[in-house]
C-alpha cells in the first residue's frame, strides 16, 4: 500500500494498471487526456509493455480495445463525453456481443463547458447500452472503481463504464493503491459465437444482456459504494450521487442538519435502497453532477404526490456543473457573506499563442475571402477554433470534430460558394479524411485548409496520425495533385499565401491547401527536453 | 486547521508549479489535500485558477464555496480580483504587481491597484522586478508563493522539501534559485508586514 498524490484521471489509470490492464486506447479530449498520458508515463506500464499508444479517434480506440477483450486481456479505453457520441456504434454493440477479457470504458463529462461543446451526461449513454456504471466521489473511489471494475466486466462477461466529470478529473488528492495483479494470459472466447452480431445471434445475445439486468441491479443494491447514512430529521431525504456527495458534505459541515443520505455510487440504481429510503422519508432532493437521470426516473411522468426535487423543479440549477453554493441554497443554508467581483475586471478568454501558425492561415485567410464576404468559412474542433475571436474573427463554424469538410460541402451544394474547410492535421484524421472522401466524389466546389502543426495541440502535444503522410493521404483520397498546395504559414510569406489561397477559392472543384508549422508549445518543448537530454549526456562524461 | 487557497493567473504563468510546491508540502506534513486544476483550453493564455485546501481533516469538496477561502495568491493583479467572491471577511490576498496585459481591454493599472488596496488584507509584490534582480525571471511565481508564506501553514523544510521534489530533475541550480526566489519574496514580506 502506497500513499500517492493523484488527479482524478491518474487515479483510474493506477487504478486499472494495478488490476492487470494490458491495452489503453485513447484519442485525447479534455477532461480525459491525462488518463492514456499518465499510463505512457507509468514504469508498470512500460515493464509489462502495456499497449498505451494514441489512436486515431474513439470509435477506432473502442473497437481496438473490444478487439483486446476477445483475445482474453483486460483492456481499457478512455475519452471525453463527446468522444463517446463518436464511439457509441462500437459502444453500444460491445454491450451485446459482451466481452471476453474485462473491459472498462472509461468516460470523463465536462458539465459547465471548460473546454467543450455540450455537457452531456455519460450515464445516459451507460442506461442506453444497458451496462453497469460506476461513477467515483473522490480519487480514492476512482482508483478502488478502475482496480474493481474488470472483475464485474468479467463475471458478467459485460463492458463497464466508469464516468466522471472535469472536477474530479483534474483534482489531485492523496490516494492509497493496491497490490499489483497478474496480466490475463491470451484466451479465445468460450462461446466462438459471441462476436457474430448476425440477428440470430444478436437477439440471443440480447436476450442475455436483458436477463443480467438483475443481476447488475443486484450487484447496486450490494455494493459498498452505495450506502444509506441514517439521519434524525426525516422531513428530507437527500439522495447524492457521485461527485455531489462531496457538495453535500461541505455544506452540511457550517450547520446542524441531520438529514439521512442515500450515496449512490454504481448504477443501475439500487431499486430497493431506494424505495426503502424514500418509504423512510417525507420528501426527496435529488443532488446530481450532470443531468437530471435519477430524478427523473424518480418523479416519473406522473408526478405522484410524493415530492422529488433537484434541477427538474428549480431546486438546483438544470445545467452547469454542481458546487457546495448550489447544494446549500437547495437545502436553505445560508451562505457565508462575499464580496462582489470589481467591475473593472475584464474578461480573458484563451488566445492562440504568440507565432502560432494557425494565425498566420487566418490573417492570410481573411484577406483572401475579402472580395467574396462574410460567412463562408466552416471550422472544426482544435486550438484553430480560437480564430472565432477577436480580433481574427476568421471563422463561422464549429460543431464536431470533422464537421468542418463535410458541412462546407453542404454548403456548397447549396450554393455557397466558394465555401472553405479549415481543420486541423490531428482532427482531419480523426474524422475529416471521409469527409473529404465525399468531396473528392463528386468534385465538390470547397476549398480546405489543413493548418496542420504536427501535433493534438488544443490537449497539450499529443502525437498525431498523420504527421508526414497528409500529402499522400489526400493523393490517396483522390484529391488532384494540381489542386494540393503546400504552403508555410510564416509572416513573410504572407502575400504569398494569399495568392495561393485566391487561386484555390477559384477553382470550381476540391482544393486542399496544407498549411504546415510545427506548433510553437511542442517547438518549446522538444528544445527543452533536447537541452536537458544534452545537460544529462554532459554530466556523465 | 485548514487552508483554503485560491491561485490565479494567466495559462502559462505557472500557477500549477504554485500549485505543486503547496502540495508537496502538505504531504511532507502530512495533511490532507485536494488541489483542483483547469487543464485544456483556458491554459492557452486565458483566466487560469486552482483551488487548493489543505486540512488536518477529511476534506469533502474539491471546490472551496464563495467566502470561505482564506488566501487568494496571484501572479498577475487583475486576476488577483476576479476571485474575491471567494473570499473570506479576513483573508488575504497575495498578488504579483506586473500586469500581463494579453487583451485590449486590459484596465488602467492604478484603478486595478486601488481596488486591491481597499481589502483589509493584502500583499502587492513586484515579484518580476525581484525576480529579474536576481536573473532568474521565470521564478517569478515562486516570489509571490514566498510573500504568501506567513499566511500558510509550513515551516521552512517542507518548502525545501517541495522545490526538490519539483525541479530537482532540473538540477542544483534551479532547486537553488528557486530557494532564493522563495526566500526573496518572503523578507520583502517581513518588510512590510507590521
Amino acid at each position: 500500500m502506497k500513499n500517492k498524490l493523484l488527479l482524478g484521471d491518474e487515479a483510474l489509470a493506477q487504478g486499472v494498471l494495478d488490476a492487470g490492464l494490458s491495452g489503453c486506447y485513447a484519442y485525447p479530449g479534455t477532461p480525459s487526456t491525462e488518463i492514456m498520458e499518465y499510463i505512457q508515463n507509468s514504469k508498470l506500464a512500460i515493464e509489462r509493455n502495456v499497449h498505451r499508444s494514441w489512436s486515431t479517434n474513439e470509435k477506432t480506440a473502442m473497437e481496438a480495445a473490444l478487439g483486446m477483450s476477445y483475445a482474453g486481456k483486460r483492456a481499457m479505453v478512455s475519452m471525453k463525453h463527446v468522444g463517446l457520441n463518436v464511439a457509441s456504434d462500437a459502444f453500444i454493440n460491445s454491450a451485446i456481443t459482451g466481452v471476453n477479457g474485462g473491459l472498462i470504458v472509461i468516460v470523463a463529462d465536462d458539465p459547465s463547458m471548460h473546454s467543450s461543446q455540450n455537457e452531456q451526461d455519460s450515464r445516459f449513454y451507460g442506461k442506453f447500452a444497458l451496462v453497469p456504471i460506476f461513477e467515483p466521489s473522490n480519487q480514492q473511489e476512482a482508483y478502488d472503481m478502475a482496480y474493481e471494475a474488470f472483475d464485474l466486466s468479467e463475471k458478467y462477461q459485460v463492458p463497464v463504464m466508469i464516468r466522471i466529470t472535469t472536477r474530479l478529473a483534474h483534482s489531485r488528492s492523496g490516494v492509497q493503491t493496491k497490490s499489483v495483479r497478474e496480466m490475463n494470459k491470451s484466451r479465445l472466447p468460450g462461446d466462438m459465437r459471441q462476436f457474430i452480431l448476425l440477428p440470430a445471434i444478436a437477439r440471443k445475445r440480447y436476450k442475455g444482456l436483458l436477463s443480467n439486468q438483475e443481476h447488475f441491479t443486484s450487484e447496486s443494491e450490494n455494493s459498498h459504494y452505495n450506502h444509506i447514512i441514517e439521519g434524525s430529521n426525516k422531513d428530507l431525504g437527500i439522495i447524492a450521487c457521485g461527485l455531489a456527495n462531496n457538495y453535500l458534505h461541505e455544506s452540511l459541515k457550517r450547520t446542524s442538519l441531520d438529514y439521512p443520505i442515500l450515496k449512490i455510487s454504481q448504477y443501475p440504481v439500487p431499486v430497493n435502497m431506494i424505495r426503502k429510503f424514500a418509504s423512510s422519508c417525507k420528501k426527496l432532493l435529488i443532488l446530481e453532477e450532470g443531468y437530471p437521470i435519477v430524478e427523473e426516473s424518480l418523479t416519473g411522468l406522473l408526478n405522484m404526490e410524493y415530492k422529488v426535487s433537484g434541477r427538474l423543479d428549480g431546486s438546483l440549477p438544470l445545467d452547469g456543473e454542481l458546487n457546495s453554493d448550489h447544494v446549500s441554497r437547495a437545502l436553505g443554508i445560508e451562505l457565508p457573506a462575499s464580496r462582489e467581483v470589481p467591475s473593472l475586471v475584464a474578461n480573458r478568454p484563451p488566445t492562440l499563442c504568440p507565432g502560432c501558425g494557425h494565425t498566420d492561415v487566418f490573417l492570410a485567410l481573411n484577406k483572401a475571402l475579402a472580395t467574396y464576404g462574410k460567412g463562408r468559412v466552416f471550422s472544426d474542433i482544435g486550438c484553430y477554433t480560437l480564430g472565432a475571436l477577436d480580433p481574427l474573427n476568421a471563422i463561422d463554424t464549429c460543431v464536431d470534430m470533422g464537421a468542418s469538410v463535410t458541412m462546407a460541402v453542404g454548403a456548397a451544394d447549396a450554393g455557397l460558394i466558394p465555401a472553405v474547410a479549415m481543420i486541423g492535421d490531428s482532427t482531419f484524421t480523426h474524422s475529416g479524411m471521409t469527409g473529404l472522401l465525399d468531396a473528392v466524389v463528386k468534385n465538390s466546389p470547397i476549398t480546405l485548409i489543413i493548418s496542420d502543426n504536427a501535433t493534438t495541440a488544443m490537449t497539450g502535444g499529443q502525437n498525431s496520425a498523420g504527421t508526414g503522410s497528409l500529402e499522400k493521404i489526400c493523393l490517396g483520397l483522390g484529391v488532384d495533385r494540381e489542386h494540393l498546395i503546400m504552403m508555410t504559414p510564416l509572416r513573410k510569406n504572407h502575400d504569398k499565401n494569399i495568392d495561393i489561397m485566391k487561386k484555390e477559392l477559384e477553382y470550381n472543384g476540391v482544393s486542399v491547401i496544407i498549411a504546415q508549422r510545427e506548433c510553437v508549445q511542442t517547438a518549446a518543448r522538444d528544445k527543452r527536453i533536447a537541452a536537458a537530454l544534452k545537460l544529462k549526456k554532459v554530466a556523465n562524461t | 486547521m485548514k487552508s483554503d487557497i485560491i491561485l490565479a493567473g494567466v495559462g502559462g504563468q505557472g500557477i500549477l508549479s504554485i500549485a505543486a510546491v503547496i502540495g508537496y508540502a502538505a504531504l511532507n506534513r502530512n495533511l490532507n489535500l485536494k488541489q483542483a486544476e483547469v487543464h485544456g483550453m483556458s491554459q492557452r493564455g486565458g483566466a487560469v485558477q486552482s483551488n487548493l485546501r489543505i486540512s488536518d481533516e477529511e476534506i469533502s469538496s474539491d471546490l472551496i464555496q464563495s467566502g470561505m477561502a482564506d488566501l487568494i495568491i496571484s501572479v498577475e493583479p487583475m486576476e488577483s480580483l476576479r476571485y474575491l467572491p471567494w473570499l473570506s471577511k479576513n483573508g488575504w490576498l497575495v498578488t504579483n504587481s506586473k500586469p500581463y496585459n494579453n487583451i485590449p481591454d486590459y484596465p488602467d493599472i492604478e484603478s486595478v491597484y486601488s481596488e486591491i488596496k481597499k481589502l483589509p488584507n493584502h500583499i502587492i509584490i513586484d515579484a518580476d522586478g525581484i525576480a529579474s534582480e536576481m536573473k532568474s525571471r521565470k521564478s517569478s511565481n515562486i516570489v509571490v508563493l514566498g510573500a504568501a508564506i506567513p499566511f500558510l501553514p509550513f515551516e521552512w523544510d517542507d518548502y525545501e522539501f517541495g522545490i526538490n521534489k519539483l525541479f530537482g530533475r532540473k538540477g542544483e541550480e534551479i532547486v537553488r534559485t528557486n530557494l532564493e526566489a522563495l526566500k526573496a519574496g518572503m523578507e520583502f514580506c517581513k518588510t512590510i508586514n507590521k
